[in-house]
Parts: C-alpha cells; structure tokens; sequence
C-alpha cells in the first residue's frame, strides 16, 4: 500500500544563495522546472527537492546562486551508504519500481580508459592532416563480397554488381536514437539540423516523425520498435534509414513507458495516442519471436521502401551478442546497432539500468570477431553507441570494429543537459527532455544546432589528428585494427576478448 | 489484370503488383498464391482492390495505406501489420499476429484468429482501425490496446473458447467487443470495465458487422441475436502507479 504522506528521503542537493549579492531578478525561481525554489522576500529553497540541473546557476546573472550536495552525515558504512538506505525507504513509501533516466552511473570499468591508441615514431612516419587531407567519409550499409565490372555500350567499364543502399556520412558518428516524447521536439529539431549542416545522420527514436521535422527526413534514421509509434509508408519510403530497434543498452529486455503527463498535444498526434494517455512501448515486438521472425520484419520493410533504404538492428549489448548479431546479420540487416550497458535512456527502472547489460567495449569486439569469423562482417556495418564521450572513444571503437559511433547523452550536453538523470520526471529545466511548453520554448534550435554541429565538427578535427599520428590518411585503414591499440590495468581475459595486447607487448 | 503468381518468388511477385498499381491498374487478381509474403506490403493507392485466390503467406497488407485486398481463402501470420489504411478482408481463417500496430482501415476475418491479435492497435482523432472476426481468438487478444476497436464474434466456435487468456491486458485506450457467452476467466477486471454494450455502442459498430456480414453471407440479424460485452480500459494510465523517482 502506498503511503500518502510526502516522502521523507531528504534531497541530496541544496541552493546556497549569496543573498548581498543578489539583485533579486527571480530569473532562477522561475527558470526552474522542478519548482525547487521560491520567493517569498527573498530567493529560498523551494517546495521540492533541487536535482543540481544548474539552470538558476547557469543563468543567474550574478552569479550569487551555489549548488552543494546536502550535508546529511551518517555513520559510514561501506554496505550501508546513504544512497542505498535511502532508495530502501523510496520503496517502503511507496512498493513502487524505482525509476531513473539517463545511463548507468554505477562506477563500472570504462575500458576505453584502459586502451591506449597507438602513434608513428622513427619507423614509420606519421601524418600531418593540416597539409594532407584526411578521410573520414563512410559509408554504412552491406558491401558485396566481391565487385564485377563489365563493359557499357559506350565501351567503358560500368560496374556489373548491383550494391545494396549505402548511408553516406562525413563523419563516423551519427546521433543516437532518442524519441519525440522522450525529448522535446525543440531537442530533436537541434540535432536534426546539426546533422543535415555536418552531412550525418540522426535517429528518430521510435516516437514518429513530427511534421515540423519532414524536411530533416533524409538525413534520419527512423524506428520501427515495438510499440509501432508513428511507422506508416510515408515515414518509411522519406527517411535515410529504417532501424528496427529490439532494444536498448540502459534496458535490456525492458519496453518502455513513456509517462502520460509527458504526452502532449505533439507527441499524441505523432504516436497516434490520445493526450495524458501512457505511450506503452511492449517489451518484445510481438512479430518477433526468433531470428527468422526478425528476418521476416526486416523484408516486410524493405518490400515496404521498395528496397531503397538500408534497414538496421540496434539491440542492446547482453551475454550472447556474437551470436544474437550473426544471426541478425544473417537476417539481412544492413547495420547492427550495439548499445552497451553504459547507454542513456528517457526512463528505465533503475535496477534494471545499473545492472543489466555488458560494456559495449566487449560487446563490439566480440561481434566484430563473430561476423569475420562467420565470414559476413562485410555484409552488415556496426555502429556502436553507450557512453561515447570524445573523439578519442570514436577512434578507440573504429579500432575495435565498429563502422560509426552514435553519440546520445554527449549530444544533449551540448544542447544543455546537465546530467541530472531527471528526464522521466518531465520537469527539464532547459527544455530538452520537458515536454512543457514554458520550458521547452527556451531551448533555441538554431543555437543549440550550432553547438551540437560544433561538437561533430571538433571531435572530427581531433579524429584527424589521431589518424595522422597513426600514420594513416583514412579512417578506413583504423577500422578493426586492433593491432593499434594496447590495454592497461585489464585482466587477462578483457584483453583476450577485446583481441587486444597488453601496453608493452 | 490477373496475375500468376505459380512459381513465382514473393520480391518478383511484389515487383509485378507495385508495377500493375503504378500503371493504373485498379483491379489485380493473383491466382496460384502459395505462401508468397508481403502481398500488398505498403502498398498505396485507395481505388485499388487486390484478390488473392490461394493461400498469401506472412504480413500480408503490412504498412498497407489505402488499398482494399479480398484473401479468398485462409491467410498466415502478421496480417495488417501495422497497416495504416484500405480494408482486408479474409474469407476463411487467420493466423498470429493479426494487425499488429495497426493505425486505420479495417480488416474482417470470417472465421477465427490466433494469438496476439490486434495488440498494441492506435487511434487519433479521424483515424481509428477495426478487426472483426468470425470466429474465436487465441491468447493475448488486444493486448496493450491503445486505440481502435476489436470485435470478435464467435459465430462457429468449433469447440473452442471465444477468447485466450490474458484478453485485454495492458488495455489503455479503444475498445473490445465479445459477442455471445464468454469465460470470464479470460478477462481481468483489474485494468478492464466490463459492461454490456448498450444502444449507442452497438451503433458504433454497426457499419462494421454490415460490411463484415454483406462480405461473409450473413445476417446482421445473425450477428445480433447474441447481446455483445463491451472490454474498456479503466485507465488510460495503466501503469501510472507502478513507479517511483528514485532518491
């Protein structure tokens, strides 16, 4: 039974404001979603717990306004600790399932930490990608194992073989998936004219496309997942891509429930759902039962585009990934999508986001060596996405096999995101994971695009420096070369499966 | 025009009705279907009708937007898949799977369905899809419903229960109609009102059971000399007290 009384778990944050300093412009009480301060003579903590999203220190123009985490001493106990005494209390209140947002904040391993890229010294020499041009062009999608080339009537040589559709992209990183719903529609504006102004690609999570949006429709990838949200033959037949997503690194297994208070009149029209209602996504697709049910939604797809887009599965990294991404290859999809566990979500209950799932770093080592020992890496691009938080995370994962990274979380800090983890609450302060129009109208597209397409832009220009020191001039030659990497501080058995020896060796 | 589908592969059988459709052609019969996939899959075109004498295989009329299709005979699995307009109307039985996701028109089976049929079906404002069925269902009818309206109406029983285990489940929006006698152990009423379907209900559905009976040879008398239950969900938030912000 749930108790109606107010909960009595402290918040873990307080505002500390410099009130002498203070020149009482209220921009701070009234900038936060979560009503977490107020004003009564002067600026105090509100009614609500602050969640540190730092939209009143970010803007106050005095810069009187601090964020401290709570005092809340307690005897230390390393089993015990506050956190976790205070979620069992959460529970007691309420029997409820304990529900948190973006990726697991666990301290797990980060195992690019522990790769090393490597350079060209004396016996090879590197290059200087400020004089010589540099190759970061991609193409996702199947390659023919082989090229035929015949002669065309006007007796030259004309390519015989017939290539499947290829995704062309400037970069190696494309934004992830993340849904109208799960974002505001002025979040998913930003970074679809990002990706149209960089020439990549970005995802419209499995929400639909809204029609504010048709015009970013080429250079999106569109989902297909399992609660059918805004699929039709339009939305198919205009994308770049179509992706069918199983599932997803913050929860695997899991569907989602996007709450009823973040369904507003945008999001009810493009999911087909009436407004408040819940936007249920099932667990499974119920057409999907095994591999050659996927294969039969995968077809069902292409028959639908006429076979003109490439057609992707994104799962989330689990135990038996090798074998799960050989046989969605098999399947014929065009790219298999990797998320590992470290991957960012609009909502998923905690115990699932903090222990479900395998690194993503393993998970792509581990598919790419399956497909090439099946001998059908060709036939499939892998793109890998879970925490991918600079330029040096992209090269290390074209080094261990994926084709491009997508890029969810460092996409939205760019758009403002503190990390709060807040997003399934629909209170975002700066407007990208809100779906109330007072905040969501100050989040500025054509500003925010800018700074996403900056991110893109930068970390390109710091692949390229990587890639000179490599001594290579194309991304290309980083792609599954292992070889250019070497582990630290991992155990014997990380750095056989990553293929990977120790620094040294 | 007619087409002979003998022999022929499903990707080149598709070909040749996308190419009929992109000509003009209006009226395409396929005779000799045997177990070829995607007939009609995002097929567009409102004034086309496409009969399909044998028997279609898997996600027949999937993504299907405006086309009307006649199955003269039993169909497989995934039919309607998320279909978003034109009518199916299937003149023997069904399989799995049947509409899934679907977003507008209508399907009418004359005879039974089998599991997972009409799960996760939406609606919004003008565009609201229907299935009706002749027969019984399997498990997991109009799970996670969430818009639309689900009639099944067990005409010929063939010893069967009218509906599955786990009806309704998930239910959040639409609506499920159950003619005749059911088992009420199919239906939780945790999530779902239960209630006899009175006259402004029945009238919503009157348009449906005519077509379904003009199309199968029945009566509309037939079909309504059993009173129909009407399945709605009590919550359009079914979930909504499942979850707690974590500290």
């Amino acid at each position: 039974m749930r108790l109606a009384t107010k909960s009595t778990v402290p918040g873990e944050f307080v505002q500390v404001v410099h009130h002498d300093r203070c020149i009482k412009c209220k921009r701070c009480v009234m900038g936060c979603g979560f009503n977490a301060l107020e004003f009564t003579d002067r600026v105090m903590p509100g009614e609500n717990p602050c969640v540190a999203c730092h939209f009143c220190t970010d803007h106050c123009p005095q810069q009187c306004i601090q964020i401290h985490e709570r005092p809340y001493a307690q005897a230390g106990h390393d089993v015990w600790s506050p956190a976790m005494q205070k979620r069992i209390v959460r529970q007691a209140e309420s029997g409820g399932v304990l529900l948190s947002a973006m990726g697991n904040d666990r301290p797990w391993t980060v195992l690019w930490d522990n790769l090393l890229l490597d350079a060209c010294q004396v016996t090879n020499p590197s290059i200087d990608p400020l004089r010589e041009p540099m190759e970061l062009r991609t193409y996702l999608g199947r390659k023919p194992e082989r090229i035929e080339v015949e002669t065309g009537p006007d007796g030259k040589p004309k390519l015989k073989t017939k290539i499947a559709p290829q995704l062309r992209i400037s970069t190696p990183i494309i934004f992830a998936g993340m849904s109208l719903g799960s974002i505001s529609l002025s979040a998913q504006k930003s970074l679809a004219m990002a990706a149209k102004k960089i020439g990549t690609l970005w995802n419209t999570g499995e929400g639909g496309l809204h029609e504010d949006l048709q015009d970013y429709a080429d250079c999106a990838i569109v989902q297909c997942a399992s609660g059918r949200f805004g699929v039709h033959e339009g939305y198919l037949r205009n994308s770049a891509a179509v992706e069918i997503k199983i599932g997803q690194g913050a929860k695997p297994g899991i569907g989602g429930h996007l709450p009823g208070r973040k369904v507003s009149s945008d999001i009810a029209g493009t999911r087909m759902i009436p407004i408040g209602s819940d936007a249920l996504s099932p667990a499974p697709h119920h057409d999907i039962y095994s591999i050659e049910d996927l294969r039969q939604l995968i077809y069902a797809l292409k028959e639908a585009t006429e076979y003109e887009k490439p057609v992707g599965v994104k799962i989330a990294a689990v135990h038996n990934v090798g074998a799960i991404a050989s046989g969605i290859v098999r399947a014929g999809a065009d790219y298999v999508y990797l998320d590992g566990f470290r991957g960012g979500t609009g909502a998923a209950p905690t115990v699932i986001r903090d222990n479900v799932g395998i690194p993503v770093e393993i998970a792509l080592a581990a598919v790419d060596e399956r497909l090439r020992k099946d001998g059908i890496r060709h036939e499939a691009s892998i793109i890998c996405a879970g925490s991918i938080r600079s330029s040096a995370d992209v090269a290390k994962a074209i080094a261990l096999g994926a084709d491009a990274v997508a890029i969810g979380t460092a996409a939205l800090i760019t758009l403002g995101c503190h990390v709060c983890q807040q997003c399934h609450t629909g209170n975002c302060s700066w407007g990208i994971t809100s779906q109330r129009p007072e905040l969501t109208r100050r989040l500025d597209p054509s500003v925010r695009a800018e700074m996403a397409a900056n991110l893109l832009e930068g970390w390109t220009e710091e692949l390229k420096e990587i890639l000179g020191a490599l001594g290579v001039n194309a991304v290309e030659s980083l792609r599954g070369s292992r070889d250019r990497l070497r582990g630290v501080n991992l155990t014997k058995e990380s750095l056989d499966v990553l293929g990977v020896k120790h620094a040294g060796e | 025009m007619e087409i002979d589908a003998r022999g022929v592969y499903y990707k080149q059988l598709n070909e040749q009705i996308r190419e009929a459709v992109g000509r003009g052609e209006t009226r395409i019969v396929l005779r000799n279907v045997n177990g070829q996939r995607y007939i009609g899959g995002g097929l567009r075109g409102d004034d086309v009708t496409v009969e399909v004498n044998g028997v279609p295989g898997n996600d027949l009329a999937a993504f299907m937007d405006g086309p009307t299709v006649h199955v003269m005979n039993n169909a497989q699995d995934g039919c309607a898949n998320t279909m978003n307009a034109g009518r199916l109307f299937v003149h023997g039985d069904a399989g799995d799977v049947v509409g899934y996701g679907m977003r507008g028109g209508s399907v009418h089976v004359k005879g039974h369905v089998g599991y997972r049929v009409g799960i996760h079906m939406k609606a919004y404002k003008t565009q609201s899809p229907v299935i009706v069925a002749g027969g019984t269902a399997g498990d997991f009818f109009g799970e996670y419903l969430a818009g639309g309206t689900l009639v099944l109406l067990g005409m010929e029983r063939d010893g069967k229960p009218l509906v599955g285990d786990y009806c309704g489940t998930g239910i959040h929006g639409g609506q499920i109609y159950l003619r005749g006698a059911y088992d009420p152990y199919h239906v939780s009423t945790e999530h779902i009102a239960v209630a006899e379907a009175d006259a402004g209900e029945m009238k919503a559905i009157e348009k449906d059971l005519e077509a379904f009976a003009e199309a199968f040879g029945f009566t509309l008398g037939e079909i309504l000399s059993e009173p129909f239950t009407v399945l709605r969900p009590k919550s359009h938030r079914p979930f909504g007290d499942l979850y707690v912000n974590r500290p």
